[in-house]
């Protein structure tokens, strides 16, 4: 199979490969995929107080397009609005790779990773009333 | 064309993967070539010079490879390839043997062709045993034993199988079908010219051969039908009553000479190939051990065919290293690409996690291999690796100590 000029050029050159602090609570992480199926992507978010992403990072275990996918996200996400990064779609990532059907599935991936960093995100930030929610979760 | 060039070829990948198929070795090529032109005969044409010369290269041939798997001449069938063999020996004889004999033994790693022939047998209404291989890739000979019965019309047991080169114990398994009374086939079109084979010794029925796999042309195969004690089966193709009526329709001279070429030189030159493989192969493995920590060599290291070695790379992808390793042509047994995204029932049938099969690459070294090739293959894998550990949040799990068995992960 052919890779996309776009795959390929993510998939030697990724962006914001890293880590941030998991534990840390301006910094949102989803780990979605299972090593099962063949995909397990990081993403990690850290947001500001005004609540733009300022920065993003990830890692991904997984075939070309999944790690392209995952890159690519970090790219999009930087400087937009939790609720901007939300409105990201997979249709949006597979047309801007150029990725074929059978690869849909990592952008997908893709997609469900932005959503769980910022659920995790949110989840950490949440006013302090909610503690004893976040302490069961 | 010259030798120094095939299978790697400016611009393309260097070719590593002798088990999906292999070049057609100059040679056999010369060989071929004036039986498509002057030599155009129809072998079966009795009656003037062309088809006579056709006839008697047909014959050499025909007792070239009757001679590497020390059977008679008469006990060859020539086929379109090894699928056809195995699709004509196991339907053939499930078929001619119906009503007194309705049950096949085969094993779960066997190859596509062998298994869906028998699913397509279990439709008919025969009766299916799947034998499941150990952790190594072999075959239990006390399970065999268990599972052969009175009904067994045929024992189908793959030779050297294709995606991990392990050897299935041949001698022992014809011993026990001859014992029995069920007839042994074996599929050897990844053995034929790798391993020393031996029809009588190893009471074997029905062997299947494939010319492209060892140096021969694509398109031609045969089939070892033993005359004695005689097996009989049904043909799939009816027609002029060709090859002793068991597959009709006029010969492909040129074909049926380049697999009997292949097999003189793969039998004139086999300890020695296997010696250089295997230093090869040893090569590849120590260079790739020696720099990279977790991986894994899967099938059975000793009884393997030296051309092979599959590996699981812990933590990468397969596919996403083929892409990394994209001067190399290997193949994973990661089946990313297919919808299904099932890895390879080969190495689940090992018993090796899914994510372990995920990570699985198979290099296949054949006769136009060279040191140089290996060594790049290492230096190139090393680099692809690492690179791909270097994104992988399973390796920084592993590094941190975390058990990925120990998270739910969310199946999807």
């Amino acid at each position: 199979m052919a890779y996309s000029d776009k795959v390929v050029d993510h998939y030697e050159h990724p962006r914001n490969v890293g880590s941030m602090d998991k534990d840390s609570t301006d910094v949102g992480t989803g780990l979605v995929g299972a090593p099962a199926c063949g995909d397990v992507m990081k993403l990690q978010i850290k947001v500001s107080a005004e609540g733009i992403i300022e920065d993003a990072k990830f890692k991904t275990f997984g075939c070309g397009s999944a790690i392209a996918s995952s890159s690519l996200v970090t790219e999009w996400v930087k400087g937009k609005t939790l609720d901007e990064a939300a409105a990201i779609k997979n249709t949006d990532i597979a047309n801007e790779l150029a990725l074929p059907p059978v690869k849909i599935h990592c952008s997908v991936l893709a997609e469900d990773a932005i959503k769980a960093a910022i659920a995790d995100y949110k989840k950490k930030s949440a006013p302090a009333g909610d503690e004893s929610e976040k302490a069961a979760g | 064309m010259t030798n120094s060039s095939i299978g790697r070829r400016p611009g393309q990948p260097i070719y590593l993967d002798y088990q999906a198929t292999t070049p057609c070795d100059p040679r056999v090529v010369d060989k071929m070539l004036p039986y498509f032109t002057e030599k155009f005969g129809n072998p079966h044409s009795r009656n003037h010079a062309y088809g006579w010369e056709a006839e008697e290269a047909v014959e050499v041939a025909r007792e070239q490879i009757a001679a590497i798997i020390g059977g008679d001449a008469k006990e060859i069938i020539f086929t379109s390839g090894a699928t056809e063999s195995n699709n004509l020996a196991i339907k053939g004889v499930a078929q001619f043997y119906k009503g007194k004999r309705d049950h096949i033994v085969t094993v779960v790693t066997e190859h596509k062709c062998v298994l869906d022939t028998c699913r397509h047998l279990e439709q008919e209404g025969f009766k299916v045993t799947y034998l499941p291989v150990q952790t190594n890739g072999l075959i239990d000979l006390a399970e065999l034993d268990a599972a052969i019965t009175d009904k067994t019309a045929i024992v189908s047991v793959m030779g050297v199988n294709n995606e991990i080169g392990v050897i299935q114990p041949l001698a022992e398994i014809g011993a026990l079908c001859r014992k029995k009374g069920a007839f042994f086939h074996t599929d050897c079109a990844q053995a034929v010219g790798k391993i020393p084979l031996d029809v009588n010794a190893m009471n074997i029925d029905l062997m299947s051969i494939s010319g492209h796999k060892i140096y021969g042309p694509k398109g031609v195969g045969a089939l070892f039908v033993r005359r004695r004690p005689r097996v009989r089966l049904v043909p799939m193709i009816n027609g002029g009553g060709q090859e002793r009526g068991m597959r009709s329709g006029t010969l492909a001279t040129p074909l049926c000479v380049g697999l009997g070429e292949a097999c003189a030189i793969a039998q004139a030159e086999m300890g020695a190939e296997t010696e250089r493989l295997r230093g090869l192969r040893d090569r590849l493995l120590g260079g790739l051990r020696q720099r990279l920590p977790e991986i894994y060599v899967n099938g059975d290291l000793d009884n393997r065919v030296a051309g092979n070695i599959n590996i699981s790379f812990a933590f990468v992808e397969g596919e996403g290293l083929m892409m990394g390793v994209k001067d190399l042509a290997v193949s994973s047994g990661s089946a990313c690409t297919s919808a299904s995204l099932e890895p390879s029932y080969v190495l689940r049938a090992l018993g090796l996690d899914a994510e372990m099969a995920h990570t699985s690459l198979r290099f296949g070294l054949g006769r136009f291999t060279t040191q140089d090739d290996i060594e790049y293959a290492i230096d190139h894998t090393v680099k692809a690796v690492e690179h791909l550990r270097s994104l992988s949040p399973l390796w920084d799990m592993h590094l941190e100590g975390v058990d990925i068995k120990s998270i739910q992960w969310a199946e999807h």
